[in-house]
């Protein structure tokens, strides 16, 4: 009699669900939330002079544990805008149909080039399609860091600035003069 | 003339409408389904997603139709049609309104009885003829399922009968035109709901079927529409035993006037499709030896002391 009545609750506990919220998120008619740090598509950001934030130092290639990411770097050649010297890459592919989006590139990167945001859906007919070329990755705004510019706090001078007129930099010590 | 026009007119309409109405079950049970478990179902294809019927079909129909080489070739063929055959059989005698009725057989209640248990026939030759350990794990399991639970099913009617004074669906109906069956008659509508599951090897009693042990049990090696049909047949089975219990325990197309008597019929037909599938959606599949104990020791005694009392107080009644 008890197991009966036992039943008859279960059965009386699932009628009343049809009267509850359905959980379901219809997908393609109706977006999930998708945090703001959440790790979906990887892009290359620019600084905030519209400059390449990466310098190539294979860092995030280095730290990719499925080896997804590939780059050539290579230097800026011409004397334009006083830009000598500065390091990019030359190519930069990420593997979409390898990367496991993990973020440690992210981690890794010294300039906040690289850098992962909510758009997941980047599914392709052709497994060729996944390869993101730099054209693909880099896009014109600055991502998710803003303000930041590696060559303004950085040591090098690379024409962005004279040495020790970083904006956290102190100017240079003299070696040779005896003054503290 | 024109009246054997109106009786082929209405076994046609029967036939395909209870057909149809089966096929469409499978549409209303994966959204009911869903609505107890908190989703949506199938709701893409067509308004509220009721082509899916549709796209099943299709899909059914274009299927492979694979026969197993070690299978009984015969017999394999044989048994989807069995089930679909005593099934719509068994609509002949339902009386869906004074009108729609094929035939109001004098032992109505015993021959809808007796179609849904040669049905059994389809399980246990579909699992025999398909040669394969789980299929015929299945079957056995369905003919026992039978064995104990047949015996107490057309036990639990005898109440009615017994009120009634007649097999016939159709006057067990007129019957209740004071009192519904449901009230003098209540243990007899719990143990013949409980038996109706288990007939139709449904959930909590699709031990034939158990997916989580036979993989689909005596269905295993069927695809295409002869699993289709196995499909349908079910559903058939359901929408059998539910407008049993309607005629039986509910007064079949009795009903205030307000509404024409098929509605009535249908509307409290539906409802036990309903509840069927909500049987399915809440309840376990409990053990095989606890069916048959369950079976054999509680609801045969039960039905058989409702049987008692029911006939003493309409021998004392007069």
């Amino acid at each position: 009699m008890r197991a009966f009545l036992t039943n008859l609750r279960t059965v009386w506990l699932t009628f009343i669900r049809i009267f509850k919220k359905r959980v379901t998120v219809q997908y393609p008619d109706e977006k999930p939330y998708v945090p703001p740090r959440y790790r979906g598509r990887i892009i290359l950001s620019r600084d905030p002079d519209g400059m390449e934030r990466c310098v190539a130092c294979y860092l995030c290639a280095a730290a990719c544990p499925v080896e997804c990411i590939s780059l050539q770097a290579t230097e800026q050649e011409i004397e334009g805008e006083g830009q000598k010297g500065r390091r990019y890459p030359e190519t930069f592919q990420i593997n979409f149909s390898r990367c496991i989006f993990c973020g440690f590139c992210e981690e890794a990167c010294p300039t906040y080039a690289i850098q992962l945001i909510p758009d997941f859906e980047m599914s392709e007919y052709d497994r060729q399609d996944l390869v993101y070329e730099k054209e693909d990755l880099l896009i014109d705004g600055q991502g998710k860091y803003h303000g930041y510019n590696f060559y303004r706090e950085a040591g090098v001078a690379v024409g962005v600035k004279d040495k020790g007129g970083g904006e956290k930099e102190d100017d240079p010590i003299d070696p040779k003069s005896l003054m503290p | 003339m024109s009246e054997v026009w109106t009786h082929i007119l209405v076994i046609v309409g029967v036939l395909l409408v209870m057909t149809s109405l089966a096929a469409g079950l499978i549409y209303v049970e994966r959204r009911m389904l869903a609505a107890f478990q908190d989703r949506y179902g199938p709701n893409r294809v067509g308004p509220f997603g009721i082509l899916q019927v549709v796209a099943d079909m299709i899909k059914m129909f274009f299927k492979e139709d694979w026969i197993p080489k070690f299978a009984d070739k015969k017999v394999f063929i044989l048994a989807p049609t069995i089930i679909m055959i005593t099934i719509t059989c068994g609509f002949v005698v339902i009386p869906f309104t004074p009108v729609i009725n094929v035939v109001d057989l004098n032992i109505g209640l015993l021959f809808v009885l007796g179609m849904s248990a040669l049905a059994a026939y389809s399980v246990a030759l579909g699992g025999w003829a398909s040669n394969n350990k789980y299929s015929l794990l299945g079957a056995v399991r369905g003919t026992a399922q039978v064995i104990s639970y047949e015996v107490f099913m057309a036990l639990s009617l005898m109440g009615v009968v017994v009120m009634t004074g007649s097999f016939s669906l159709r006057e067990i109906v007129l019957a209740q035109e004071e009192m519904w069956n449901i009230g003098p008659q209540f243990i007899g509508f719990l143990i013949f709901m409980i038996a109706a599951v288990a007939e139709t090897h449904r959930a909590p009693f699709d031990l034939p079927e158990a997916e989580s042990e036979l993989i689909a049990g005596y269905h295993s090696e069927y695809s295409g529409m002869k699993f289709g049909m196995f499909f349908v047949g079910e559903y058939l089975g359901v929408l059998l035993m539910s407008s049993l219990v309607t005629v039986l325990f509910f007064g079949g197309w009795l009903g205030p006037s307000f509404l024409p008597p098929v509605v009535w019929f249908l509307l409290k037909m539906f409802v036990f499709v309903i509840l069927f599938i909500l049987f399915r959606a809440a309840l376990m599949r409990p053990r095989y030896d606890q069916l048959m104990s369950y079976g054999w020791k509680i609801l045969l005694p039960l039905s058989l002391v409702n049987i008692l009392v029911t006939g003493a107080i309409v021998l004392a009644s007069g």
